[in-house]
């Protein structure tokens, strides 16, 4: 086996192995683990960062065997899979730093955190893929390995949600399964990149292509969140906060935004789809979905699902940059598809350390929390204000490049589809700002907070506060250092430069 | 003409010869039973590699009778698996026997049976003659009913004599179309027939006879009905061997007559598609409704043996590409799902043991108490339900693949709605182990080696499906029959 296909499998392997030595280890072997934990994602960190050095340098990476006559697994790095591995390989470390202390005491840690690896090493698989068979092999795992995640408390309401979150994800992976089986029937075993494929079949074929198309992104579009697919999501939420930050931030909706990416883009090819007439659709679809989530997440009450249906509206972002066919649009949704995470995530952290440390979940107790936890406040601060859209936050950059991507698309009414967004979010993030600086709370006498934990030296355990603090400061980092090689920002501009402008 | 080869006569005669060993002294410890059992997976495997570059045949004559053999890749595959579930299942046995408390006369009986079992498949897999064909699948229906009475319980003794008397007339009708075949064409080495027979109105009729015997011994739909309550009380290793391999058998003679005697006849071959169809729905649904982990499983047979008829339609009059396609996704099918349900039998069995339960209710904590057998039990879900990356996914990649190629829509519908009844009865399994505010039962501790087998199985079912084309290249080389 030579070193290029080495990489991969060894990016791959960091987590899998992890979830199997998990397995193996025994509940009380809580050290072990941990450092098992965080070694295993530090490790893969590095591995990303190499492929990504040697990518820029020129280097290919991939393997690929028959796994049967005419079907082939194929792991294959390119710059698009990269960003997203990148994107997950970064927030496990984070993730996994602010699971083991949230989860700190309580049972069955063993399952979890083993699903959680496991659930890791789907999204790796996910962004390595390089044909559709490989995509859907890793894009159901990460179904079955998310389903325990969501089920872990065992309390009705966590399996009944989890039972609604298989519901909506196993009939996506059918629609998957048919879509792809049948664009393995027109169009043979072809791999990702080979973008003339579909575009040079009969035109005949075209009504099948476009049914087929649409058939792909009901399937992607369950995991993205779309309006009318999204229903599973705000219920989810009862999963315990890592899993909700890895899930709404990274794994999960990300996954099926990705997926989205590679369907226009790897499969049909951007121009093709364009005559096809399909990306028209995308767009109104995800002006719906942003403006519809950003509605709901405006009636919520606690924090959480407000936070859920802000996912919701969020990612549709990319699925926006998408649909505008060029290429602004297009830096501006792989762009998004990372600064999301991080902004994301970072909200999610703060919200678990509010549950665990002052047993906060509705948004009308919030009062005061500024005072007494303002480390996380700040973080929280941090996230909602890039959200919102406001410079030198990542998010700010997001939303620009959309707007200049709608103008250069030629569809103007797309910015007040952003605007409206944006005057939503600030309708639903700007309170709790000012309930969490500016309103007097229970630490000035006005009663007591609703489950407070026994206060230490910090404004609650380390291992929850540097990781909301990291992923804040990088959102932060990520928006001010844009110009920066191997920002997001940049990343984004080279895939689209390097992989989809130029034949 | 050629001498029969000893390596065959000894897998033929070794298992049994070993299981009389065995039912004189039983074994206690699984370390006896794999010493002296696992040379035969290993024959059977190198059988498999010879076998593959030149398929043997020859012609044994007694008396007047001529017994015709041959075994090629496909058939020396299925020994192998067969030879690695019965050796699976009695290493399983052991550990039961030891934990259920049973003293070990009344348990002797097994090995003797399994030995049997073992020589009656071995037959199947050799036969290229209707009467071999007749004798294996004798001696392994006796076996297998045998096997089921030894819990000696009254359930057990009622529905394994049911079942008794469903073979008996499955090879009643078995040899009514055999004396129809003979009477017209004079001959039944298969061979021999494919090449005179023609398809009238007699070999039809014939074949009809043959197909229903089959299908009442294979538990396909709407003759089913004993499979449920046999499974429900046999011992666990024995439910084990005969929800994995028995009822596939009369499903592998099945498609070698068709497709030796009828291969291009549509009519048929659509009506078993329709069987298969219906028994995909039917066993998926009392699979959902069923009350007891054992009935989930054994419904969940009933449902999977549906997808193996889908082969019937898409076979018939297909194109060689398509051909090829169900072709490796049959037998895809037919090994993951074996390996897979023989796995999730012991998997269930040992939740069932430890916990002490029968119902599905009873399963709570054992997410925490029995991790590992709740893992093999998923895992080998993750066949049943077809999801990636197993044998169950590779095959129905395939079967989709040609349904579409070859415009035949409807089975993709079928397998559709199949994956997502098998999706809701095992998820509603794995829910119950979930719940964690349930009353603390007493746990019994198993022996390792009763799950690590169980878990090795189902392993072997996912990884069948990533590395599908090793064993299919050599069922390729068969040629269709």
């Amino acid at each position: 086996m030579t070193a290029t296909a080495l990489l991969p499998l060894a990016t791959l392997g960091s987590s899998l192995m992890t979830a199997v030595l998990i397995f193996l280890l025994p509940e009380q072997a809580v050290r072990t683990r941990t450092l098992l934990n965080l070694a295993a994602a530090v490790v893969k960190i590095v591995l990303v960062a190499w492929m990504a050095l040697g990518l820029t340098a020129g280097q290919h990476y991939g393997l690929s065997f028959p796994v049967v006559d005419g079907l082939s697994f194929v792991l294959q790095v390119d710059k698009l899979g990269l960003a997203f591995a990148g994107l997950s390989s970064l927030l496990w470390l984070f993730t996994t730093i602010y699971a083991i202390g949230y989860l700190e005491g309580s049972p069955n840690r063993r399952r979890f955190f083993g699903f959680f690896s496991l659930c890791v090493a789907s999204t790796m698989g996910v962004s390595l893929a390089g044909n559709l068979f490989t995509l859907l092999i890793f894009y159901e795992l990460l179904t079955v390995s998310t389903y325990p995640l969501v089920a872990h408390r065992g309390t009705p309401q966590a399996l009944a949600a989890a039972s609604v979150y298989l519901r909506y994800t196993l009939s996506a992976g059918l629609a998957l399964l048919l879509g792809m089986v049948a664009l393995q029937v027109l169009g043979g075993d072809w791999r990702f990149g080979e973008r003339t494929l579909l575009s040079g079949l009969d035109p005949a074929k075209r009504p099948l292509l476009i049914g087929l198309f649409w058939l792909l992104i009901l399937g992607f579009g369950v995991k993205a969140a779309l309006v009318p697919l999204h229903g599973w999501l705000p219920r989810a939420m009862v999963a315990p906060a890592p899993v909700s930050a890895l899930l709404h931030a990274v794994a999960v909706v990300k996954a099926g935004a990705f997926g989205i990416v590679r369907l226009v883009y790897d499969v049909y090819g951007i121009g093709f789809a364009q005559s096809l007439g399909v990306l028209d659709g995308l767009v109104v679809i995800a002006s719906v979905t942003i403006v519809y989530g950003s509605v709901r997440a405006l009636t919520q009450q606690e924090l959480k699902p407000r936070l859920a249906f802000s996912t919701v509206s969020q990612v549709s972002y990319i699925v926006l940059g998408i649909g505008l066919f060029g290429p602004l649009g297009t830096i501006a949704a792989l762009a998004h598809l990372i600064h999301q995470g991080l902004m994301k995530v970072t909200l999610f952290f703060c919200a678990g350390n509010y549950a665990e440390e002052l047993g906060i979940h509705r948004i009308d107790e919030l009062d005061g929390v500024g005072r007494r936890m303002p480390l996380s406040s700040l973080a929280f601060t941090l996230g909602a204000l890039g959200m919102i859209g406001l410079p030198p936050v990542v998010g700010f950059i997001s939303k620009w490049l959309l707007g200049l991507g709608a103008v250069q698309a030629g569809k103007p009414w797309v910015i007040a589809v952003l605007v409206t967004s944006t005057l939503l979010n600030m309708a639903y993030f700007l309170p709790i700002l000012h309930r969490l600086w500016f309103r007097p709370g229970p630490a000035r006498g006005l009663g007591d907070w609703p489950g407070e934990r026994k206060p230490g030296g910090l404004e609650t355990s380390a291992w929850l506060l540097l990781p909301a603090l990291a992923t804040a400061l990088l959102s932060l980092m990520a928006g001010m250092l844009a110009g920066l090689p191997f920002s997001p920002l940049q990343w984004a501009t080279l895939v689209v430069r390097q992989e989809y402008l130029l034949p | 003409m050629n001498a029969t080869p000893y390596h065959l006569l000894w897998l033929l005669f070794a298992p049994p010869a070993l299981g009389l060993l065995a039912g004189w002294r039983p074994p206690r410890r699984e370390f006896w039973l794999l010493l002296f059992g696992l040379p035969l997976p290993l024959v059977a495997l190198w059988l498999v590699l010879a076998s593959a570059s030149e398929p043997m045949a020859g012609c044994l004559t007694l008396g007047g009778l001529e017994l015709h053999w041959r075994l090629n890749g496909l058939t020396a595959l299925l020994w192998l698996l067969t030879q690695v579930l019965l050796l699976g299942s009695a290493v399983h046995a052991v550990g039961n026997a030891r934990v259920s408390g049973l003293p070990p006369r009344s348990g002797a009986w097994l090995w003797p049976l399994l030995g049997g079992l073992a020589l009656g498949l071995g037959l199947i897999w050799l036969a290229a003659d209707l009467v071999l064909l007749y004798l294996g699948l004798e001696l392994m229906g006796l076996c297998a009913v045998g096997l089921m009475l030894l819990p000696g319980k009254v359930d057990a003794l009622m529905a394994s004599l049911r079942y008794l008397l469903y073979a008996l007339v499955g090879s009643l009708a078995w040899l009514l179309g055999i004396a129809l075949l003979l009477g017209a064409w004079g001959r039944l080495d298969l061979a021999g027939l494919a090449a005179v027979a023609e398809p009238n109105t007699v070999t039809r009729i014939a074949m009809a006879l043959l197909s229903s015997g089959l299908l009442l011994k294979a538990a396909i739909f709407p003759l089913h009905a004993w499979l449920a309550p046999v499974h429900g009380s046999a011992w666990t290793p024995v439910s084990a061997v005969h929800g994995a391999l028995v009822v596939k058998v009369s499903f592998f003679i099945l498609l070698l007559l068709w497709r030796l005697l009828l291969p291009d006849v549509v009519v048929g071959a659509w009506a078993l598609g329709a069987l298969g169809s219906l028994a995909v729905l039917w066993g998926g649904v009392q699979a959902w409704r069923a009350a007891g982990l054992k009935q989930v499983v054994a419904w969940s047979t009933v449902g999977q043996l549906g997808y193996l008829m889908l082969a019937f339609p898409l076979l018939a009059g297909a194109g060689e590409g398509v051909a090829t396609l169900v072709w490796q996704a049959t037998w895809l099918q037919l090994a993951g799902h074996a390996l897979a349900k023989a796995a999730m039998f012991m998997a269930a069995g040992n939740l069932l043991l430890s916990t002490g339960a029968t119902r599905l209710e009873g399963l709570t904590g054992t997410s925490r108490r029995l991790p590992l057998s709740l893992l093999t039990f998923g895992l080998a879900a993750l066949t049943l339900i077809g999801l990636p990356p197993s044998a169950g996914f590779t095959a129905k990649w395939l079967l989709l693949q040609a349904s579409f190629a070859s415009g035949q829509w409807i089975w993709a519908l079928v397998l559709a709605l199949g994956t997502l009844l098998s999706a809701t009865y095992v998820f509603r399994v794995l829910r119950c182990s979930f719940v964690e505010d349930a009353p603390a039962t007493p746990f019994r501790a198993l022996p390792l080696g009763m799950e690590l087998i169980a878990l090795a199985l189902a392993l072997a079912a996912i990884a069948l499906g990533l590395a599908a084309e090793l064993p299919l290249a050599l069922v390729r080389l068969s040629a269709l029959p």
